[in-house]
């Protein structure tokens, strides 16, 4: 019960220090210290990242999504061709996924030119790989369920009873 | 010509509240802890009912009582959460809010003569509501000492051979005040003597965070003479929606629908489409709300016991009740002061009645980052005034 009010506090801010926790969630700072340190070692919090809107910033950064359909050997699960690809830094997430194809690979470059030509020469040419059809990101809307737009200010009326 | 006005309407005194907000209002950059009513916006899957319904064009009036399906959603919500029966047909109504079901109650239950319990702090609408149905309204001061909940005693003392019926405000606004079960037994004893009829405006509900919230209606003997107040604003964040019931039993509620047939018509269609929606599928949102404002408020329980600030912890509602009575100021001088040279904006006890004097409202339907920025100027505030 704990680990889980941790988990959902600290999701959507990880800046949460340990004494704030404790105060919020009407615990002790032992406890939760101790629950947050098991919980990276039993890799359930396995880091605490930065929501960043890179658009907003001189970094030219380029995100595609890439179907890829691949085959299978005899005795040879997808765990091999999935680890051959998400070991290339530039492949920010790799999933396994049901239906029309097999592999969903997000890819992050300074430029298209960069993620086609990762495509073309790595990814494509892997034996076990039957297709890809690359989508590039032209915005972000919403991202790790956060929404990009700015908030609208308060408009409720200062004072109501 | 002639005057044009009621002696009666003339004589209640504006909302003591609203003075204050003129002046807040007209403060440049100043930042508030003053609302009473939920930061979040309504959860989007009820939000899209209501855009689909009026799609759909239904843009009807409803029976005066409500839709069926809705009426039907709340006897289960109802079963569910307080375990209490009522019949959809004839002992619910749905209501502009909860404040027509306080209105609509004492219309129905009340002659010119009759004396209106009503304990303070509360909210400002009780006493005139219950002034225009010629009411005589009693007060009962309830007291920081016992955790701002009515006893029996304080109960027993107000009633006189014309009380006829009690308000009772729990989870209140604006102490955050519950009463448990042991306290509803000990007054529930006094209301059956005396023969009282209670309006128990339990909007806050869902706002409960010492166990699971209860309705007076539980306690044997009260559902008969008890109307019962609640809605959407709250719980679900849906204030302007303007959507609220009552529950009574047929013979009271015959008579309000009757009030509200002629006054009202019935309430907005589009808000009580998107409320079936929310009685449906709504409780894993008011859950994560509800946790939400339980962090905040031992957040500020916390703060206010660092700078030494003196409060009772209150379990219900999102407000916490702090006393100020140390820097020997009113509570009115202490928010126009606070508001001068901190430009935050809460409000003073008293706007919720005499016995709310020496004590604040702080509402905490605010993010915690918001509330960090205020509690920081609150405490700067109170340490100039002790060393004033």
């Amino acid at each position: 019960m704990l680990r889980e009010e941790i988990l959902t506090t600290i999701e959507k801010n990880s800046r949460v220090d340990v004494h704030e926790l404790a105060v919020r969630l009407g615990s002790t700072e032992e406890m939760i210290a101790d629950e947050m340190a098991r919980m990276e070692e039993e890799g359930v919090i396995c880091g605490y990242h930065t929501m960043i809107d890179w658009e907003k910033t001189s970094m030219e950064k380029v995100t595609a999504l890439i179907e890829v359909r691949v085959t299978l050997q005899r005795g040879q699960g997808f765990d091999n061709i999935a680890e051959r690809i998400y070991m290339y830094p530039e492949v920010k997430s790799v999933y396994l996924i049901s239906g029309g194809y097999d592999l969903l690979v997000t890819l992050e470059g300074r430029s298209i030119k960069e993620v086609s030509t990762f495509v073309s020469d790595k990814l494509s040419t892997m034996e076990n790989v039957l297709s890809t059809a690359t989508h590039f990101i032209l915005k972000k809307y919403k991202d790790h369920g956060t929404i990009m737009a700015k908030k609208a200010e308060d408009e409720r009326q200062m004072i109501t009873p | 010509m002639r005057n044009p006005l009621s002696e009666k309407v003339v004589t209640i005194k504006p909302s003591g509240i609203r003075r204050f907000f003129d002046i807040a209002s007209e403060m440049k950059d100043a930042i508030s802890l003053g609302v009473g009513e939920p930061d979040f916006d309504t959860p989007w899957h009820i939000r899209d009912e209501g855009i689909y319904s009026l799609e759909k064009g239904r843009t009807f009036y409803t029976s005066n009582a409500g839709l069926k399906e809705l009426k039907v959603e709340i006897a289960r919500y109802l079963k569910r959460r307080i375990g209490v029966e009522y019949d959809h047909n004839h002992e619910i109504m749905v209501t502009v809010g909860g404040s027509e079901g306080i209105d609509i109650a004492l219309r129905a239950m009340i002659d010119p003569g009759d004396e209106v319990l009503i304990p303070q702090p509360s909210y400002v609408s009780y006493e005139p509501c219950a002034i225009l149905t010629g009411a005589k309204p009693v007060i009962i001061e309830l007291k920081a000492e016992n955790e701002f909940r009515l006893t029996a005693q304080e109960l027993r003392d107000a009633v006189t051979e014309k009380s006829k019926v009690l308000v009772l405000p729990f989870p209140n606004n604006p102490t955050g005040a519950i009463m448990e079960r042991k306290d509803l037994e000990e007054i529930a004893k006094v209301i059956e003597e005396k023969d009282l009829f209670v309006i128990s405006d339990e909007i806050y509900s869902e706002l409960s965070y010492k166990g699971d919230h209860v309705s007076i209606t539980q306690i044997p003997g009260m559902r008969e003479r008890t109307v019962l107040i609640n809605g959407f604003s709250k719980a679900y964040a849906m204030t302007g929606w303007r959507l609220g019931y009552a529950c009574a039993p047929e013979v009271i509620l015959k008579q309000m629908l009757k009030i509200h047939q002629f006054a009202i018509m019935c309430a907005p269609t589009t808000s009580q489409y998107a409320a079936v929606e929310a009685l449906r599928n709504g409780d894993e949102d008011v859950a994560r709300m509800r946790d939400a404002y339980n962090q905040r408020r031992r957040f500020l329980m916390d703060a206010f016991k660092n700078m030494g600030l003196e409060c009772f912890e209150p379990y219900g509602a999102f407000y916490v009740f702090p006393c100020i009575r140390e820097f020997g100021m009113t509570s009115e001088e202490f928010a126009m002061a606070f508001l001068e040279e901190e430009k935050v904006a809460v409000v003073p006890g008293t706007a919720f009645g005499d016995s709310g004097e020496g004590f604040l409202r702080i509402s905490y339907a605010y993010s915690i980052e918001n509330l960090k920025v205020a509690i920081k100027r609150l405490e700067k505030f109170i340490t100039k005034l002790r060393n004033r």
